[in-house]
């Protein structure tokens, strides 16, 4: 298969992330919506990875474990912060983060 | 190197020393020694003595420049933990772990200062970014400080998938992550190539709050303890912008043309907006914060610029710039009440303290005979010496004035109005003392910034 379909498919994918995060009011909504962002990266960089000659092409992959853990190290200090900030309001809707503008 | 191996296991040890020791001073202590210790064998690598390599396969360069920028971030950061350090405790009871977290984003700022290879850009601006997120929210029961912590950590994890779709379509472009790979100029330019690279940009502007890219920031530095919102405006914002001058510097030096504008209207936009609104603003929190913004788009000038002249520039910036906020900082911790009333009456109650902060004011609006002006000054001169455009730095100079009348509404505060309400500040010498001491070191810097600048050639 030609690479621009992968190209296309990861933008795709990566065009969906960011509509949710712009449009979706729920923070955990939010969350997952950044981590589709942040696997079609993955998608994207495994896709040119097999595109480059051998030597260049093992960095690509190097680097989406990386964001991979990156990712995993995100969510678990994402999710304490949603978790804590439940407990005072309980409820993870964003229309809350308005008052500190005030 | 040394520096970076050294304040990662320093992150570990003040983990360690939350279970086992239980006095807080002792803590504090270990901190302040430890970031004393980093300091010294930051400048003994500076002067050649490097304890341990590591082959990092070309990814990480200390050259002279990360050197110097170094030892001036964690020179801020020890003058910070001995200013602040005490006020950390009020926040919240996990004392070493703040330390630990702080000594963490310094190992980020390592990395960041260092980057040749694009992975390591991606690793080192995480490891500021996560620790961060953490210390927003570190005032667990302050509703204010979780909804900073919330916002910051969406918007923050947001840019950070932008980076990452920036740094792989690079990759597909050119094949590698190394900054002198992607420098190089081999046929065609790849839309991938210039996709990526504005991609990269933004997300890099978002993280040092460039206009139009700055709105988390208000909100997330007047939510966060202020003990917090000094270090992350003055010592994490001038690190990640070594990172940006350095992006731009080494990766995208050959596409010059093509982001050049662009740089120029996002310097533009944000010393405009920065300015202006901070005029507007009831509370000192939230006026610094916006102070921050238009200092942003100051040190921007220098990615601008991009010669040794605003390498220069940088550097000393960066030392005014944090010596100054940290100091201003310092003091707002101590007073209850952060509007511009709060500061009424101080130059009575407090005559040193009142003295000491209109020269970090007077630093940051650019009155010569400080760092502040000097640094104004290179960032300047080398725009005007590097541009076609003369519209950015005549602006840059009329916000630079614009700039005068918000922080001169704090020394009118102090020195002319007066109080209702009698001082209930205390202070510890040794807290004069070292402010005096910055205060000091400010003004020397405005007389002869060659001390500083000197360590970048010999």
């Amino acid at each position: 298969m030609p690479i621009v379909y992968y190209l296309y498919l990861s933008l795709a994918l990566f065009c969906i992330g960011i509509v949710g995060v712009l449009t979706r009011r729920n923070a955990i909504i939010i969350f997952m919506c950044i981590e589709i962002m942040l696997n079609a990266v993955n998608l994207l960089l495994v896709a040119f990875s097999k595109m480059h000659p051998p030597k260049a092409g093992i960095d690509g992959q190097l680097f989406v474990f990386f964001i991979m853990v990156v990712a995993a190290a995100e969510v678990s200090v994402g999710l304490a912060i949603i978790v804590m900030m439940y407990r005072r309001i309980h409820s993870v809707d964003v229309n809350f983060l308005n008052r500190l503008k005030h | 190197m040394n520096a970076l191996l050294l304040s990662a296991l320093m992150g570990v040890v003040m983990m360690f020393s939350g279970i086992v020791l239980k006095s807080k001073a002792a803590i504090r202590n270990i901190a302040i020694a430890g970031m004393l210790a980093l300091l010294l064998v930051n400048i003994l690598e500076m002067n050649g003595t490097v304890f341990l390599v590591i082959d990092s396969k070309g990814m990480i360069g200390f050259d002279r420049f990360a050197l110097l920028f170094n030892s001036i971030i964690f020179f801020s950061t020890f003058l910070y933990l001995t200013l602040s350090a005490r006020d950390m405790e009020k926040v919240g009871v996990n004392y070493a772990e703040y330390l630990a977290l702080i000594f963490f984003i310094l190992c980020g700022i390592a990395l960041v200062s260092s980057f040749r290879s694009l992975i390591i850009l991606f690793l080192g601006i995480e490891i500021i970014s996560i620790p961060l997120y953490i210390l927003t929210g570190s005032d667990k029961l302050n509703l204010k400080s979780n909804e900073a912590s919330l916002k910051y950590f969406l918007l923050g994890s947001f840019s950070t998938g932008l980076m990452l779709m920036g740094i792989a379509l690079i990759y597909g472009a050119k094949g590698t992550f190394y900054t002198s790979g992607i420098n190089m100029v081999n046929g065609a330019i790849s839309p991938l190539l210039i996709a990526g690279m504005l991609l990269l940009m933004f997300s890099m502007a978002f993280k040092v709050s460039v206009a139009p890219f700055h709105f988390w920031t208000p909100d997330v530095y007047d939510g966060a303890p202020t003990v917090f919102t000094s270090f992350m405006a003055t010592i994490v914002k001038a690190g990640v912008f070594i990172a940006f001058i350095r992006l731009f510097d080494e990766g995208f030096a050959s596409q010059q043309p093509k982001w050049k504008l662009i740089i120029a209207i996002l310097t533009a936009a944000t010393l405009l907006i920065g300015n202006i609104t901070a005029v507007f603003q009831q509370s000192v929190k939230r006026m610094l914060a916006y102070s921050s913004i238009a200092q942003a788009g100051f040190m921007l000038l220098s990615v601008y610029a991009m010669s040794p002249d605003s390498k220069e520039g940088l550097i000393l910036y960066a030392a005014a710039y944090c010596m100054a906020t940290i100091g201003i900082f310092a003091v707002l911790i101590k007073m209850s009440d952060y509007t511009f009333d709060g500061f009424n009456g101080f130059a009575k109650q407090q005559p040193l303290l009142a003295a000491v902060t209109t020269i970090f004011l007077l630093s940051l609006a650019g009155i010569p005979l400080t760092a502040g002006f000097m640094a104004k000054f290179y960032m300047i001169k080398a725009a005007m010496y590097n541009s076609g455009l003369l519209w950015l730095p005549i602006l840059a100079l009329v916000m630079a004035a614009v700039s005068v009348s918000y922080y001169f509404r704090v020394i009118q505060a102090m020195y002319f109005r007066e109080s209702s309400t009698p001082s209930t500040l205390t202070v510890t010498p040794a807290f004069r003392y070292t402010l005096v001491a910055l205060a000091a070191l400010v003004v020397l810097l405005g007389i002869f910034p060659n001390l500083l600048l000197a360590w970048l050639y010999f």
